[in-house]
């Protein structure tokens, strides 16, 4: 049904979708925080007119396929590698705006080493971190931001301390590096928060071109299929129970770490 | 003077994950009895009473929804 029809008229367009987004249909599954990430980018690249500047660097995961989504040039790596193809692009296109798209298994488990080092070079790069406690494409079992008690997989009857250790807040962890210029957490579940995050993900741009250092964007996300609940019900957990481990807003801000 | 808005939702794009019922401050939206292509119950406005805000476009992971507004 269509109310209003008289007002559909170019003039009083208010939003549509990005050209920065191809027209492909996402595969992610209904409701996943990738789509709305991957918009959210795409619309600031489109604000600032990068888009022949931006280079995404897709890594493995749910959104592994992510170059297919953004109208940008695009280079896959190999699972946790993308801060260190990262590096090499940026390294030799100074004036492009390199950005990495990760998801925690990606980021904060195999690529570890990766992710502490191009931080800890201060690489002038934009890290996109998709949290969302679980590794959500191979059937969801545990990453090192799973929480304490959190069913997966591999770890059916809750996460234990014991077995697993403890949530890793990675975030908080680079924000110690010298490197870092910008470390901040967001998340895209609410209209407000949506604002938010383009805003955060615009000062990541910006610092960029500022050749500032490393600017790394948290985004807690939900992973409802993984999760096992509705996209309404993850969305709603997700307050409740990541949010307390991983509090939203700014960790550093200019190089210094913002006093809480 | 009245703000008056109108959604236009692809329906066929649409995966009727429900995540904009809830950002709207208006309940204009609603998921259809009606299944397009890929099984889906699509989203749709129910109700004249769009104010073109656009929150449950800024929370669509699919960006399949496009906002008009006007004032009247
Ligand atoms: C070298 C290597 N090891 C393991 C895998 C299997 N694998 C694919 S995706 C993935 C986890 C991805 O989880 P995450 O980064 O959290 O992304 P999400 O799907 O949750 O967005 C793993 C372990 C792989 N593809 N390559
Ligand atoms: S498995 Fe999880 S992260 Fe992957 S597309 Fe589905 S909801 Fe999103
Ligand atoms: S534009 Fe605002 S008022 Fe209109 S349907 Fe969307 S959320 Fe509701
Ligand atoms: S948020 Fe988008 S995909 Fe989900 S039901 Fe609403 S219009 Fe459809
Ligand atoms: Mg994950």
């Amino acid at each position: 049904m269509v109310f209003n029809q008289d007002i559909i008229k170019p003039e009083n367009l208010v939003y549509k979708r990005t050209n920065v987004l191809t027209d492909a249909v996402m595969h992610y599954c209904p409701g996943c925080g990738h789509g709305t990430i991957h918009r959210v980018i795409a619309e600031v690249i489109e604000e600032m007119g990068i888009q022949d500047k931006a280079i995404c660097i897709a890594p493995v995961g749910c959104s592994v396929l992510a170059y297919n989504y953004f109208n940008v040039d695009s280079q896959g790596a190999a699972h946790g590698r993308a801060p260190a193809i990262a590096t090499a692009i940026q390294r030799l296109y100074p004036d492009n705006h390199v950005f990495t798209y990760q998801g925690d298994g990606d980021l904060a488990a195999i690529g570890t080493a990766e992710t502490i080092h191009a931080c800890n070079r201060g690489e002038n790069i934009v890290i996109i971190f998709v949290n969302n406690g679980i590794y959500g494409m191979t059937g969801g079992q545990m990453a090192p931001t799973t929480l304490i008690g959190m069913k997966t997989a591999t770890t059916p009857y809750g996460r234990s301390v014991e077995l697993n250790g403890y949530p890793l807040q990675i975030t908080e962890l680079l924000a110690e590096l010298p490197g870092t210029y910008y470390v901040t957490r967001q998340s895209v579940h609410t209209p407000a928060a949506v604002r938010k995050a383009k805003k955060a993900i615009r000062q990541a741009f910006e610092n960029q071109k500022g050749k500032k250092g490393t600017s790394f964007v948290e985004l807690v996300s939900n992973c409802n299929s993984g999760w096992k609940m509705t996209p309404v019900a993850a969305n709603k957990w997700m307050e409740e129970n990541m949010f307390p481990k991983y509090p939203v807003g700014d960790i550093k801000v200019n190089g210094e770490k913002v006093s809480k | 003077m009245a703000i008056k808005g109108s959604i236009v939702v692809d329906t066929e794009r649409c995966k009727g994950c429900g995540v904009c019922l809830g950002a709207c401050p208006n309940q204009v939206i609603a998921l259809s009895k009606n299944v397009n292509g890929k099984g889906y119950n699509y989203a749709e406005p129910i109700k004249d009473e769009c104010i073109g805000c656009a929150s449950c476009a800024m929370v669509c992971p699919d960006g399949v929804i496009t906002v008009y507004k006007t004032k009247l």
